[in-house]
């Protein structure tokens, strides 16, 4: 999902007129639609939607205390809809339409309601119905993300007006500049699947939020553990089988560019496992599947950004270091800086994406079997336009986040009472039990 | 009439009930608690996080006998119960003043 999807576009346009039309190849014929290609797509938008529904809910469902099950999975379930009709409304039309005196940093509202695109419309290869779904499923899964930093304490309202808010303040502009053809895709910079528009974004808002909403009650030491670590697993082979479309589908063609894609990111998922697991086995004398499972995430985080232009020896390097600098970024947060980003979305997601977005400027290059960078492009040019790339991302990430906070405080109260907090968001915000014992 | 409250290991669950069986004990209350005495909480590592666990899981058993049948009863949970490591549990004996079988309304002795 870059200036690589263009290439590839590119590519099978020039293929399909010059097959279908020999004596035209020089004609500016429109790309067809490639019946594969959109297979693909939508059968990747699905493991996307499933990554959140109920991949996410149940990986942080099991990660919080019994009494707040439900309403992280409400919190994820929630979001998924109210970004749907969004993503709808004005997101999409705002990230991906063409803005244009403002297109440098945002698209402008001739899609909303995806106004005058039918079943026959194209973008690329694939109908542009399906590009705005798959995206749209990458839009529900970032806000779904930061439920991680605010659980067991947040409003409900106060929850949903974040969110909402928050999808077309930091997603749906970052989003623009990078995929959308703004600023940050006109200098080139290398985010495939979402590393910076994804993890990045959703990561720095975690960490700033939590910081602002304040530590859960009896933080650091006095926190219930992991209520299901089953649930954690399951969530997160879940997570793992829908990165396959998250990965693989960001290449918007079904080819051999998808398949190193998935290859990749499976590799550094594994990877990444093993090496946290190590590093606990270590430290602590036993492995664990808590931390084992966040060793996965991590090694798919990271290696978002990267997937499509790097091998699958690139994805091995990503998982092992993903493990190692992730691990120490959640010790950091935590123990050192005692903030309460509950279920560690900065320091794996956030940390995550960072790293994989910086290591794509060297892990592209042949030598690690990568696909390449752009033609004229040194190592050097690359790193600093990823290096900008990330600051500018997390900047406005932060910048969003506060101000959404404060507005939200001056609206309704964003943390719940002492005494709700101890009995659990379950009964006391959504009126149910996740048990009955 | 006496009833034997027992706070043990839940592994030690199954050998106990077998023994008391053997006794010719008829029947049992068990159920699933958390406590500490001596053998105080632990420490669980999550993401390498430490969190105090304070409460072990134990299992509670409730038997009530004869005053005929309670000293054996007692040496039988002890024998059936032990590991010789701290955290084996404790027993409790308490008075019944009357017993009542609900299907019957049988008293006494012969509602055990």
């Amino acid at each position: 999902m870059s200036i690589h999807r263009q290439k590839i576009s590119f590519a099978v346009f020039s293929a399909v007129s010059i097959l279908a039309a020999p004596t035209s190849a020089f004609a500016q014929a429109a790309p067809a639609m490639n019946g594969a290609d959109t297979a693909w797509i939508i059968t990747a938008t699905a493991l996307v939607l499933f990554m959140t529904m109920p991949g996410l809910a149940l990986f942080y469902g099991g990660l919080v205390r019994s009494r707040n099950l439900l309403s992280v999975l409400m919190h994820c379930s929630v979001i998924c809809c109210v970004v749907s009709v969004l993503w709808l409304a004005i997101g999409y039309s705002l990230a991906f339409d063409n803005g244009g005196a403002a297109q440098a940093v945002i698209g402008g509202l001739g899609k909303s309601f995806l106004a005058g695109i039918g079943t026959q419309t194209l973008n690329g290869t694939i109908p542009e119905v399906v590009f705005f779904v798959f995206q749209m499923t990458f839009a529900i899964i970032t806000p779904a993300l930061i439920v991680g930093a605010y659980p067991e304490r947040i409003t409900f309202p106060g929850m949903l007006l974040f969110s909402a808010l928050w999808l077309l303040v930091v997603y749906v502009p970052v989003c623009h500049w990078i995929w959308g053809g703004g600023w940050l895709a006109d200098l080139g910079i290398m985010d495939f699947a979402g590393g910076l528009v994804v993890h990045l974004t959703a990561g720095t808002s975690a960490v700033v939020i939590a910081f602002m909403l304040g530590s859960r009650r009896g933080f650091p030491r006095e926190v219930a553990p992991p209520h299901n670590p089953g649930y954690v697993m399951m969530g997160a082979a879940m997570l793992w089988v829908g990165w396959f479309g998250f990965n693989g589908g960001s290449a918007l063609a079904a080819n051999g560019a998808a398949g190193m894609a998935i290859a990749a990111t499976h590799i550094s998922a594994a990877a990444a496992s093993l090496v946290w697991m190590a590093i606990e086995w270590r430290r602590h004398g036993k492995p664990s599947l808590v931390g084992f499972v966040t060793g996965t995430i991590a090694g798919l985080a990271t290696v978002t950004p990267a997937s499509g232009f790097i091998g699958p020896v690139g994805g091995l390097i990503l998982g092992i270091v993903s493990a190692i600098v992730c691990y120490g970024a959640v010790q950091l947060i935590k123990q050192r800086l005692r903030i309460d980003d509950s279920l560690d979305v900065f320091a794996v997601h956030g940390v995550g994406g960072l790293t994989g977005t910086l290591l794509t400027a060297f892990l592209a290059l042949p030598a690690f079997g990568g696909l390449g960078l752009a033609k004229g492009v040194s190592v050097g040019h690359q790193f600093g336009v990823q290096l900008l790339g990330a600051a500018a991302t997390a900047a406005w990430a932060v910048v969003g986040s506060v101000a959404i906070v404060w507005v939200i405080r001056a609206i309704t109260p964003i943390r719940v009472s002492e005494e709700d907090e101890t009995e659990g968001l379950d009964i006391t915000v959504h009126g149910e039990r996740g048990y009955h014992i | 009439m006496k009833l034997i409250m027992a706070i043990i290991k839940p592994s030690r669950l199954d050998e106990v009930r077998k023994g008391l069986s053997s006794l010719g004990v008829a029947g049992m209350t068990a159920s699933e608690v958390k406590g500490f005495g001596r053998q105080g909480g632990h420490t669980e590592i999550y993401r390498g996080a430490e969190y105090e666990i304070h409460f072990v899981p134990k299992v509670k058993i409730e038997v009530a006998v004869t005053d005929e049948l309670a000293e054996r009863v007692i040496s039988t949970i002890r024998e059936t119960a032990n590991t010789d490591r701290i955290g084996d549990g404790k027993i409790f004996v308490f008075e019944i003043a009357q017993a009542i079988r609900i299907r019957t309304g049988e008293t006494g002795a012969d509602a055990l």
